[in-house]
């Protein structure tokens, strides 16, 4: 088999794994690439029946436009029970990006998924992250065991063999499962090409409105972004190799307007993926703080 | 990019073969270093991860101006102020030819344990010796692991060769040494010099030593073969989810573990042995006509038998053992020691068993593979057990399928993955067609008639509490009342166990365990008989009564829990135990020293402070006459 079947193979099992084991697993849809794979890997696992779960979509009301229509048109053509979680309180608190910095992915993001986790009793949630992403990923579990307050131990790990998973929990903990673990950025790009796997536009370049501000290119999406002094939106041609809420990613000037134009520009690219992230930019630990925490 | 065109770029990306690797070595051999190597001089390294290595180079590099390339892979916060890597990590890069997925695992405590969970899915082993310190008892550990964990394929990288001139004389010596390791001299193995921190033979050649023809690490990792390391050619598929849409359609899923299946094979499920015929194979790209190895597919039967998740299809002349005692290789991974005759739960094929490993035919030294009897297993140590599960399962040698030879176990109240086995054997005897039931064959007389000729249903009364609440006093005197009225009951205590057919055992943990459990069997074997069993220990911990409990039948077991406040018993003190506990002079007395875990919902509750012993005993005859256990 190639690598890449054997990469489907894995996350297909893992995925059938936690159907079979937790009461009540949901799969964490973030609307980018990773979870692009993740919910195709899923319509592979179940075929011909449907996914046995639901999809959550934890919405900071910050997302690009174009990324929300995105999801509304997948779940109604592949037909998947989708949640939509928002942290109500935070809106009405009228936690921003722009006023709250670093807390407003802590309110937003960070306690909302744990608040949306408990609220719905999930045992498991599938995530998209991969190892290779950042450093602290590295020696994440594709079982990775949270307390019942959602808190991720790296010291205190279980061992993992073989293709053994040991899904056994109390009531209140749960699990949150990885099966792009092993999957580079390279290979997802590269599965969504092989595959033809739909892909918010946003990651094709096309002029787009956007303002320089702390080194970051950040799109105009809507009118809630506010100017600051000197700022002028200027239509560039422009994509994003990562997607978030608006106001924290960085797009790339870049004129790949399709898939093959895109994994070209990104084997001779010189910035790691999430470089473009404005949210790593605090510690160089940051990763690794939020995953404590109870992010992914 | 420029010599090839994307499209065939994407086309030999796709197609490359995965090969994954443990690395291994002890604190300072050069691991990271060669892991960082490797990453950099194939080019996976981005800019601004480079810069950030630079930069942090400066705060926690060993490498005074140069750039310290371990730091690229040393990941976490807690382990990077310490200055080491705690855990196994997984690292990625690719050659033309292969994806590569590294397990890096640190060389410190728990060794053994990171070890084993970095090798278990390794094809290759690349285990690092310094050349300027020469084979180490740590080499010879991480060979006997590799060994241990099946892995066919050795790299030894002598490292730091910069460090000894580049002398062949000292690589030669090195060689010598390493090919005496059984584990080494017993795999397909290769042994190169390099130098991880100048690039020397890992990636590129390098200068300094024209005396070596050999491949670099890399070229050998290219070229390896692991096609052949799966042996075991009979198709085993491990059910893995029961795919049910809807009335019109069920299909089994799973990833095949080893052979093939195809449309119209007959096939049997295990441990069943139900047979049918593949109807289907169905798959979202399109049903295939058969599935080899490692493919995930979904196959649909011609009859409605009854599978369901655990069971294991083969074909039905070729069928794995089937049974409920084997012999297994087990890693140790928990803090606190495996215990015989303590329930487990294994997982083996999808199915969590519950079992106990009945005993340690001997432990292993993983510096040499030499054996030594032991009672119990400490976290990090390896053993040769024997392993009872409550029902029968299906199952290869680790040697012959790594799939349906493979089990984790599962610690019953933390959940904790406490071990790691490989089976070796089927206990089965011989001729038995590998089924074990015969070692427990069941007499003839059954237990219902015994119960019936006397008059009453069997069971055990077991009366826990602390030391002095009153337990030997109460089952005394319902052993009594029973006799009176003309029922059989035996009372086990203290004096006719410990005295006799327990006193061989100490009151460490191992002893205190085995203690409970051979009451519990000896009690198990009087409910056969037919009796009432009344027992009065201590038995603090909940794990070890439960474990009674589940030997027997449901409502055989009636715990009866003597709930008499500490004070109470202290002041009673009849044997002056507590007083001699308080002053320190015994270890580990309930109560003051130790731990007594209180039953969660025991059938029976008393407390002696409050109620007369007559009053005790009638509730507890009443227990017994509600429940239909006795009869008039
Ligand atoms: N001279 C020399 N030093 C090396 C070589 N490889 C590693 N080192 C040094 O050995 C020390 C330990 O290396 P490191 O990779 O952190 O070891 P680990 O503990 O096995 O990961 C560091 O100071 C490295 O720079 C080598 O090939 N030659």
């Amino acid at each position: 088999m190639t690598q890449l079947r054997r990469l489907e193979a894995e996350g297909v099992y893992i995925i059938r794994e936690v159907a079979a084991e937790f009461d009540n697993p949901v799969m964490l849809y973030s609307i980018g690439k990773d979870s692009s794979v993740l919910l195709h890997l899923a319509r592979k696992a179940f075929h011909p029946g449907k996914l046995p779960f639901p999809l959550m979509h934890i919405d900071t009301t910050w997302k690009f436009r174009e990324m929300i229509a995105f999801r509304d048109r997948m779940a109604r053509e592949l037909g998947f029970e989708l949640i939509v979680h928002v942290n109500e309180e935070g809106v009405k608190a009228g936690v921003t990006p722009f006023t709250h910095g670093a807390k407003y992915t802590d309110i937003m993001k960070t306690e909302a998924l744990k608040a949306a986790l408990s609220k719905h009793r999930f045992d498991a949630a599938f995530g998209g992250a991969r190892r290779d992403e950042e450093k602290s990923r590295a020696k994440e579990r594709v079982f990775s065991f949270r307390d019942a307050q959602h808190r991720w131990d790296p010291k205190n790990q279980r061992p993992e063999l073989w293709n053994l998973y040991n899904g056994r929990i109390h009531q209140g903990e749960s699990i949150r499962v990885f099966p792009l673990s092993n999957w580079t950025e390279l290979d997802v790009w590269l599965y969504i090409h092989v595959e033809q796997i739909p892909v918010v536009p946003l990651y094709f370049a096309k002029p787009r409105p956007v303002v320089e501000r702390d080194g970051l290119l950040i799109m105009v999406d809507d009118e809630r972004m506010k100017l600051r002094e000197g700022e002028q939106p200027r239509m560039e041609m422009v994509r994003f190799r990562s997607l978030g809420c608006y106001p924290l990613s960085g797009a790339v000037r870049s004129t790949a307007a399709d898939l093959t134009a895109v994994i070209e520009e990104m084997l001779v690219a010189r910035t790691s993926e999430r470089g473009s992230r404005a949210i790593d930019f605090d510690q160089a630990a940051a990763m690794e703080m939020r995953k404590r925490e109870g992010y992914f | 990019m420029a010599a090839v065109s994307l499209a065939e770029f994407l086309r030999r990306h796709e197609a490359k073969e995965l090969l994954r690797f443990i690395t291994c070595g002890s604190v300072d051999d050069g691991k990271s270093t060669l892991i960082g190597r490797l990453l950099h001089d194939t080019q996976q390294i981005l800019e601004d991860q480079l810069a950030a290595v630079t930069s942090d180079s400066r705060k926690w590099g060993t490498t005074g101006d140069d750039v310290d390339l371990a730091l690229l892979v040393d990941g976490l916060q807690a382990e990077r102020e310490q200055g080491i890597t705690i855990d196994v990590a997984y690292r990625y890069f690719d050659t033309d030819r292969r994806k590569y997925i590294i397990a890096d695992c640190p060389g410190h405590e728990q060794y053994t344990r990171n070890m084993a969970t970095g090798a278990s899915t390794a094809d290759l082993a690349v285990i690092l010796v310094d050349a300027a310190r020469g084979v180490q008892v740590q080499t010879r550990r991480h060979a006997c692991i590799v060994s241990l964990l099946g892995i066919r394929h050795v790299v030894v990288a002598v490292n730091k060769m910069d460090l000894v001139g580049y002398d062949e004389a000292v690589f030669r010596r090195i060689s010598d040494d390493c090919l005496a390791i059984p584990g080494i001299r017993g795999a397909e193995s290769r042994i190169i010099p390099v130098s991880a921190l100048k690039g020397d033979n890992v990636v590129a050649r390098g200068g300094g030593m024209p005396w070596y023809q050999g491949p670099t690490i890399i070229e050998w990792l290219d070229a390896v073969n692991v096609s052949g390391d799966q042996p075991l050619a009979d198709l085993r598929l491990p059910v893995q989810y029961v795919n049910r849409p809807d009335a019109s359609f069920r299909g089994y899923s799973g990833t095949v573990a080893a052979g093939r299946v195809a449309v119209g094979d007959p096939i049997m499920a295990v441990p069943s042995r139900r047979l049918s015929r593949v109807r289907e194979i169905v798959h979202f790209d399109g049903n295939p006509q058969s599935a080899a190895s490692g493919m995930d597919v979904t196959v649909a039967l011609e009859d409605e038998i009854d599978v369901s998740r655990g069971d294991v299809l083969v074909h039905p002349d070729r069928a794995p053992s089937v049974g409920r005692i084997f012999d297994a290789h087990l890693i140790w991974m928990n803090d606190s020691p495996l215990l015989p005759g303590k329930q487990y739960e294994f997982k083996l094929s999808h199915r969590y068993f519950r079992g106990t490993v009945e005993s340690i035919q001997h432990r292993v030294d993983v510096n040499d593979l030499s054996e030594h009897p032991a009672a119990e297993l400490k976290l990090n140590e390896v053993g040769l057990c024997r392993i009872v599960l409550a029902e029968q399962a299906a199952f290869d040698s680790y040697a012959t399928c790594r799939g349906t030879g493979a089990f984790i176990v599962v610690d019953r109240l933390s959940h904790a993955t406490a071990g790691a086995g490989m089976i070796l054997r089927s206990a089965a005897p011989q001729g038995a067609h590998h089924d074990v039931s015969v070692f427990w064959q069941p007499t003839r007389v059954r237990h219902e008639q015994r119960a019936n000729q006397k008059a009453q249903r069997p069971c055990i009364l077991w009366f826990t509490g602390l030391s002095g609440a009153g337990k030997s006093t109460i089952a005394n005197a319902v052993e009594q009342a029973l006799y009176l009225r003309g029922h059989h009951s035996y009372l086990l205590d203290g004096d006719n166990i410990r005295h006799g057919l327990n006193k061989d055992l100490d009151f460490s943990d191992a002893g205190r365990v085995e203690n409970i459990r051979r009451i519990g069997e000896v009690a198990k074997l009087f409910v056969d008989a037919g009796l009432i069993v009344v027992t009065a220990f201590i038995s603090p911990f909940r794990s070890d009564r439960r474990m009674v409990r589940e030997l027997v039948g449901e409502g055989e077991f009636v715990e009866v829990f003597v709930n008499t406040p500490i004070e109470v018993c202290e002041q009673r003190d009849p044997k002056g135990l507590y007083a001699r506990a308080r002053a320190g002079q015994i270890p580990n007395f309930t109560g003051v020293t130790s731990p007594y875990e209180a039953p969660e919902a025991a059938e029976i509750e008393i407390d002696s402070s409050k109620m007369t012993v007559a009053e005790s005993v009638d509730r507890v005859i009443r227990y017994l006459e509600a429940q239909g256990r006795l009869k008039n």
